[in-house]
């Protein structure tokens, strides 16, 4: 095929030669679904109830924005604020029971080779770019957007966007209060493992970020599988 | 406080004596009530000419009250007894899908604890409201506040109409006079009731500055604005202890060029920028 040559200013996508490594399910069990999302894709699944999603960090240090759903009622969806304060911390790591808008358990953190993954920091996207490093990155893509369309593939759409979650993002809070995204404590090939509660929607965005080390300025595939644990 | 009168005292048996009743129970006050016009608020803020009021309420404890207010207002929440908790959401009243985006508030300004000089950020790179004084400069941006779950855990009840409300029970009223329900309510920040990040990332209880300290605001859109008046989730008290909540409102203008709090930093001033930029070609 003829290779087609566009003016279109595409985000960065991985640098030749960067290490990566698929792995595979944290958990072994029956897989029931297994993708890999390019980098500055959206993704989206449902995970049923007891079964468990690991996520592959495939090239190290690449976001993973996360939002969830009760699959059979939008209106309850991941809550940030519910689940730091039922764990009572501000970071999010093996055990931690990732909740609802009504408290209830939508997934649990069961298997994580990183130290900790951020859910203060939201989402980037076009807008927030702007005031984050100026109007001459208005034209990159964001995360936002990538959930926006993802959503919209589940009759949801910007009402249903909230303060989510990033697998393999490092946002410290200092003690004057000082928070940032900092460089990432994840490298290629590492994993987190999340078991649904109840029949999960996930909606992930590949963060397509080129101005923080939020994706170590290199933008990596990601690696979801689902598995039914045997 | 009951201001009831017995049973016995009531003549109701015959429409007009209803009416004759019903009108005999107006004029009276209460601690915690809405003042109308807004100028006759007996808690009007020193140095603000009641006239300008276009807000005059007390908040119950266990209380909720939202008001759409035009671009410019400037509010005030005051704490008299340091047991307030003012739980807070915003919106563009123009399209409240554009509403308070709590990560945003703490990463753009590289800070996440509220004080005078943070922006209320919304998800679209643009100013809801600036914090322009603060003299509690105890305020949590991580919890949100309490659901029925977290209050019939906590107290063993959660009902609105009961002694410990959750606050998202008030919250999705207040929300749904303005049209709006349960996916249009994000996280929500409070004010009053501080909570800090220790270093293993262990959210400790900082609780109130103590009594007499306000907040205020500037509404750099036409704002709707949510307030529930509800124990903080992580307050450590066994009882549901919660003070009234004064809040105030007087005309205003928005945050412009010229003043000092524009461009203390560059991540603020391009969010004035992208929200004058809406708001000049909206007419606003
Ligand atoms: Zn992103």
């Amino acid at each position: 095929m003829t290779m087609i040559r566009s003016t279109v200013p595409v985000g960065a996508s991985f640098a030749d030669g960067s290490e990566l490594d698929w792995a595979q399910s944290l958990v072994p069990g029956l897989v029931v679904l297994d993708a890999r999302v390019p980098p500055n894709a959206p993704w989206s699944g449902v995970v049923a109830a007891g079964q468990v999603l690991t996520i592959v960090d495939v090239g190290g240090n690449q976001s993973g924005d996360c939002l969830m759903y009760n699959a059979a009622d939008h209106d309850e969806r991941y809550s940030a604020p519910d689940t730091l304060t039922w764990e009572q911390n501000a970071y999010v790591s093996t055990g931690t029971v990732l909740r609802s808008n009504e408290g209830r358990p939508l997934m649990t953190v069961i298997g994580n080779e990183i130290d900790r993954h951020d859910t203060i920091g939201g989402a980037c996207g076009k807008e927030s770019n702007t005031l984050r490093y100026g109007h001459h990155v208005m034209y990159h893509h964001g995360c936002r957007e990538n959930f926006l369309a993802e959503a919209s593939r589940h009759g949801l759409g910007v009402r249903d966007l909230v303060s989510n979650l990033n697998w393999f993002m490092n946002v410290p809070v200092e003690a004057d209060g000082a928070l940032g995204i900092v460089d990432g404590l994840s490298a290629p090939g590492r994993r987190v493992a999340v078991r649904a509660e109840m029949d999960v929607l996930v909606l992930v965005s590949n963060c397509p970020q080129m101005n923080n080390p939020c994706n170590d300025f290199n933008p990596t595939p990601l690696r979801m599988i689902v598995v039914e644990p045997s | 406080m009951a201001l009831s009168v017995p049973r016995d005292q009531h003549t109701t048996d015959t429409v007009l004596n209803a009416r004759s009743d019903a009108r005999a129970q107006g004029g009276q006050s209460t601690e915690w009530m809405p003042h109308l016009p807004a100028s006759s608020s007996p808690f009007a803020p020193a140095g603000i000419d009641p006239a300008a009021l276009v807000w005059g309420e007390v908040v119950a404890p266990g209380g909720y009250t939202h008001k759409v207010v035009a671009r410019g207002t400037r509010i005030r929440f005051d704490d008299p007894t340091g047991n307030a908790c003012a739980t807070l959401v915003v919106y563009n009243a123009l399209e409240p899908v554009e509403r308070l985006n709590v990560a945003d508030t703490q990463k753009i300004p590289w800070q996440a604890y509220l004080g005078a000089g943070h922006p209320l950020l919304s998800g679209d790179g643009r100013v809801l409201a600036s914090i322009v004084a603060d003299t509690s400069g105890r305020h949590d941006a991580f919890c949100g506040t309490s659901t029925d779950m977290w209050n019939e855990r906590k107290y063993g009840d959660s009902r609105s109409e009961g002694p410990t409300p959750s606050g998202r029970g008030l919250l999705v009223k207040a929300a749904a006079k303005h049209g709006l329900g349960r996916r249009d309510l994000p996280p929500s920040i409070s004010f009053f009731q501080g909570v800090r990040v220790e270093s293993d990332g262990k959210l400790g209880w900082q609780g109130s500055a103590g009594a007499r300290t306000y907040v205020e605001l500037v509404a750099e859109l036409p704002l709707l604005v949510l307030v529930a008046n509800v124990a903080h989730p992580l307050d450590p008290r066994t009882d549901y202890v919660v003070g009234p909540l004064h809040v105030h409102a007087w005309r205003g203008r928005p945050t412009g060029p010229a003043d000092a709090r524009f461009g203390t930093a560059p991540e603020l001033e391009r969010a004035y920028l992208n929200t004058i930029d809406y708001a000049d070609a909206r007419g606003l």
